[in-house]
């Protein structure tokens, strides 16, 4: 499963790429989001996937799946969404103020 | 702290005080309050001529950075007492001279009486000093008091220019002297000179020896203006005539002399450093001199003669270190060579500082330094005459002035070359006495064009400005001195050999015991015929000037140096200007295909290069059927993202993606995080939605233009991102610490599920901060929402 999961994080990551390197706002926002689920699965899948029964004690399991990558996820998925609002607000704003969202188009300034 | 290091730091002491007393005395002249102190430092230093060539140097020591073996150590022997006596000496006559010269009403006496005086103390720091790394301190306050002097009058373009261009490269020198302090500190593990003196068996056979006798050298060629680094000499003429007189002619172009005579012990064994030394010092000789035949300029000529003659003294030291290699039949003529050199630098200091303080005089009589406007000035300023005529006979090497003596002596040193079986002395020596010669005639012209294109000939009132006439008599004092001194030594030239050029001899050879006896008459030798026929040929070409000067014209600017240096500066800021603009377009796809290219690069190379790579499947879980389900699932959406031609479509797919991703959650127990990533999924997608909603549809969607290079970059990162990871879980290098978790949950936290625990107990800080950054970015939101500048849409 450990392979298999390599090969979409890695296929997520070329996805990731590709948007970002494009010229539209939205999309390169749609690849960081991309981005940011191959890496939480790559953490998961780093601490070992299906090694025993959910981290809750309840359960009287004798093995647990390890919970520290999956503490380490959820703080990464909150920070992930407020950096994702944060961009599509000030991208939105960007297309208000500057009638475009290409980048190619949002070069250079006054000083130079 | 002793009174000698007193003495060296009392200019900077003063120079703190100047603009005080400039403020405080508008009606004295600033350069009253500033001329005992050279004076004091004069006398004081003369105190020490019977203690130097009787015993040992006088060594003063001052703690400064002591875990890195930095002292100010202050040393007076025969060398350092001949520089100080120089510096203060000539620098009480140039401030006497510049109270005359600068005006009160009209200048900034202050700045430039600070920046003297900083040049002063760190010339003395400079030959006074026994620790590099304190030399090389002082070295570099020359260079920066030196660029602040010839830029004093910093509203005229060409005092800009002059001033960068010795600054670049005298800098250049120094920087790479303290590379070439840092190597004979690897190499002796002191800064000592006289600890590394001591040591220089060591050194000689050290691998680095070559190097950091190069990168002296570098920094003593540059400093005294050697070819090809004498550019920047004729430039610094823009700065005023007591600065010109002072330190571009008799104090700071010298301190690379002062090097190559201070380390002389030290590298004098190497045949590279006589050949370099002696071959460059030759050729500049002959450059500066040829070169100075062709300028206008009285300042310029000057310039260029004192590039000749610190050639001449060069390559005299250069010579002169063959003496160490030749136990043979007379010493005499080989350390005969370095007598020449400090007999020289004497002379030349005297009438070098003279003449410059004439032509200072001519220019402030007349307002104008041009030789093809000036003449018959000799009516006129018959004592300024005199003096030009003293300064520019010795400086041809006339008797009987004391230029005759050093340039016999100088004749002596190069016809005695062949002789030394060294080096292969004896075939390409011949060489040196030749260009020597032709060089000697070149300056007998320039001599003879600085003094009687001034004074004699027609007086051409129309074209000067001012009318000429005799200059105060405060101004004259200086230059009478110091022409004094030059007849003086002429007549009697012994009176310094035993207390002053012996002591600073034994300094340069500490292997040799001298008697230096300078006779005035030597009878009728072969040197002596040398300089006839200097006199005879100079004078016919001196004669027939206008005929052969067109020669001057064949040699084409474009090779000139100047020229050189100038393309060479502008190349190298257009060049990092393109090369700027090349890879700094604006374009945020560019930087991040550099990033992105490096990230596989690197990562990728790593990997191969260290045998990283490694698909162990030992500890892989099996694939269950619906988990091949849902990776097909995600695997369809994500790559539709791609082709997907609505802003909508992106969107919902990315959705799609979440809620699989969340599905993946659940199937690899993690119920929290599937919790988690449900709901915020929604969010994101409904905050996308929301977004694009509001924006105006004006344009046609369409789908993504297809670029070969993001599709390589992608597939890169992607691959490279595959190989880490399966290299990665296939490589586990120590069990997980998550059993401490396990365990003690519920015994310490008094919690059951795991994940919380850690987040709010085990690892709260996290938590703590990562509600901070929902914090800041639900106020950016609001801010940038909110917020307008005055103007703005």
């Amino acid at each position: 499963m450990e392979t298999l999961m390599s090969i979409l994080i890695g296929l997520f990551f070329a996805i990731g790429t590709y948007l970002i390197l494009t010229k539209s706002l939205l999309r390169i926002i749609l690849g960081t989001s991309i981005i940011s689920h191959g890496v939480h699965l790559l953490i998961l899948t780093m601490g070992g996937v299906k090694a025993g029964g959910p981290p809750l004690l309840g359960f009287e399991e004798i093995t647990f799946t390890d919970p520290i990558p999956q503490a380490l996820i959820l703080t990464a998925i909150v920070i992930n969404f407020a950096t994702t609002a944060l961009f599509l607000v000030l991208s939105y704003r960007a297309y208000k103020v500057i009638g475009t969202d290409n980048t190619e188009k949002m070069r250079g300034n006054e000083d130079e | 702290m002793s009174l000698l290091h007193l003495a060296i730091i009392s200019p900077f002491l003063l120079a703190v005080l100047v603009p005080i007393l400039y403020k405080l005395f508008k009606k004295v002249h600033t350069g009253w309050f500033i001329l005992p102190l050279p004076l004091v430092l004069f006398v004081y230093f003369v105190s020490f001529v019977s203690a130097t060539s009787t015993s040992q140097p006088i060594i003063e020591s001052f703690t400064w950075i002591e875990a890195l073996g930095i002292e100010f150590t202050a040393k007076i022997d025969g060398l350092g007492l001949l520089f100080a006596l120089l510096i203060t000496g000539i620098g009480t006559l140039v401030i006497l001279y510049s109270i005359y010269y600068l005006s009160k009403d009209k200048e900034k006496l202050n700045t430039f009486y600070v920046y003297l005086l900083l040049f002063m103390g760190a010339m003395l720091g400079v030959v006074l000093s026994d620790n590099l790394i304190v030399l090389y301190a002082f070295w570099e306050l020359t260079s920066f008091s030196s660029f602040l002097l010839i830029g004093y009058w910093y509203d005229r373009e060409k005092s800009r220019y002059g001033a960068q261009k010795s600054m670049l490269i005298t800098v250049f020198g120094g920087l790479s002297m303290l590379g070439g302090i840092i190597l004979l500190y690897i190499m002796t593990g002191t800064f000592s000179i006289s600890e590394i003196i001591a040591q220089s068996d060591v050194i000689f056979t050290h691998p680095l020896f070559v190097p950091a006798l190069l990168c002296i050298l570098l920094g003593a060629f540059t400093k005294s203006a050697q070819f090809p680094f004498h550019i920047w000499l004729p430039d610094a003429m823009e700065a005023p005539t007591p600065v010109s007189a002072y330190l571009h002619s008799a104090t700071m172009v010298k301190a690379g002399i002062y090097l190559v005579a201070r380390m002389s012990p030290v590298f004098a064994d190497h045949a590279l450093w006589l050949w370099l030394i002696a071959g460059f010092g030759i050729v500049t000789l002959f450059w500066g001199s040829f070169s100075a035949v062709k300028q206008t300029d009285l300042k310029a000529i000057l310039a260029f003669s004192t590039i000749s003659q610190l050639g001449m003294i060069m390559s005299l030291l250069g010579i002169g270190a063959a003496a160490l290699h030749f136990d043979g039949i007379d010493d005499k003529y080989h350390t005969i060579a370095t007598t020449a050199a400090v007999f020289h630098l004497i002379n030349h200091a005297t009438f070098k500082g003279s003449l410059f303080m004439v032509v200072g005089i001519v220019d402030h009589e007349t307002g104008t330094r041009d030789i093809r406007r000036l003449g018959g000035l000799m009516q006129l300023m018959p004592i300024t005459f005199t003096l030009a005529i003293i300064g520019s006979f010795s400086m041809a090497g006339l008797p009987p002035f004391n230029g005759f003596l050093s340039k016999e002596m100088f004749f002596t040193a190069m016809t005695h070359i062949i002789d030394f079986n060294v080096f292969q002395l004896d075939t390409w020596g011949i060489l040196f006495p030749v260009i020597a010669w032709i060089a000697s005639v070149f300056t007998f012209i320039y001599s003879m064009i600085l003094v009687f294109k001034t004074f004699t000939g027609k007086f051409q009132p129309e074209k000067l400005e001012k009318k000429p006439h005799e200059a105060p008599i405060g101004m004259l004092i200086s230059p009478i001195i110091l022409a004094s001194l030059v007849i003086i030594i002429g007549f009697f030239p012994n009176i310094l050999s035993v207390n002053i050029i012996e002591p600073a001899l034994s300094a340069i050879m500490p292997e040799f015991l001298f008697e230096v006896h300078i006779s005035f008459w030597h009878g009728f030798n072969l040197e002596l015929w040398m300089t006839i026929g200097v006199i005879v040929l100079g004078t016919l070409l001196y004669l027939s000037l206008a005929k052969w000067r067109k020669i001057y014209g064949l040699f084409p600017e474009k090779l000139a140096l100047n020229k050189a240096y100038d393309h060479g500066l502008l190349f190298a800021q257009n060049g990092s200007l393109k090369m700027t603009r090349m890879y700094m377009n604006g374009s945020i796809r560019s930087y991040l295909i550099y990033i992105f290219a490096f990230f596989i690069a690197i990562l990728s190379s790593v990997l191969f290069s260290q045998n990283a790579f490694k698909i162990d499947l030992e500890h892989a879980s099996d694939v269950r059927y619906y988990e091949i389900l849902l990776v097909a699932v995600i695997v369809i959406a994500s790559v539709a993202i791609l082709f997907a031609k609505s802003r909508l479509t992106s969107v919902i797919l990315l959705g799609a993606v979440g809620y699989t991703v969340a599905l993946f959650f659940v199937n690899f127990r993690a119920p929290d995080l599937a919790l988690t990533q449900l709901v915020i999924e929604t969010i994101s997608v409904s905050l996308f939605l929301l977004c694009f909603y509001h924006l105006p549809k004006k344009r046609n969607e369409e789908r993504m233009a297809f670029k070969a290079t993001n599709l390589v970059i992608s597939i890169g990162v992607g691959a490279v991102v595959t190989l880490i990871a399966l290299s990665a879980h296939s490589t586990k290098l120590f069990e997980s610490i998550s059993q401490y978790y396990v365990e003690n949950t519920y015994t310490e936290a008094a919690g059951k599920n795991m994940v919380n625990v850690i987040l709010v107990d085990f690892r709260g800080f996290d938590t703590l901060f990562e509600i901070v950054v929902l914090a800041i970015a639900s106020i950016g939101i609001y801010a940038m929402i909110k917020l307008r500048m005055k103007g703005a849409k």
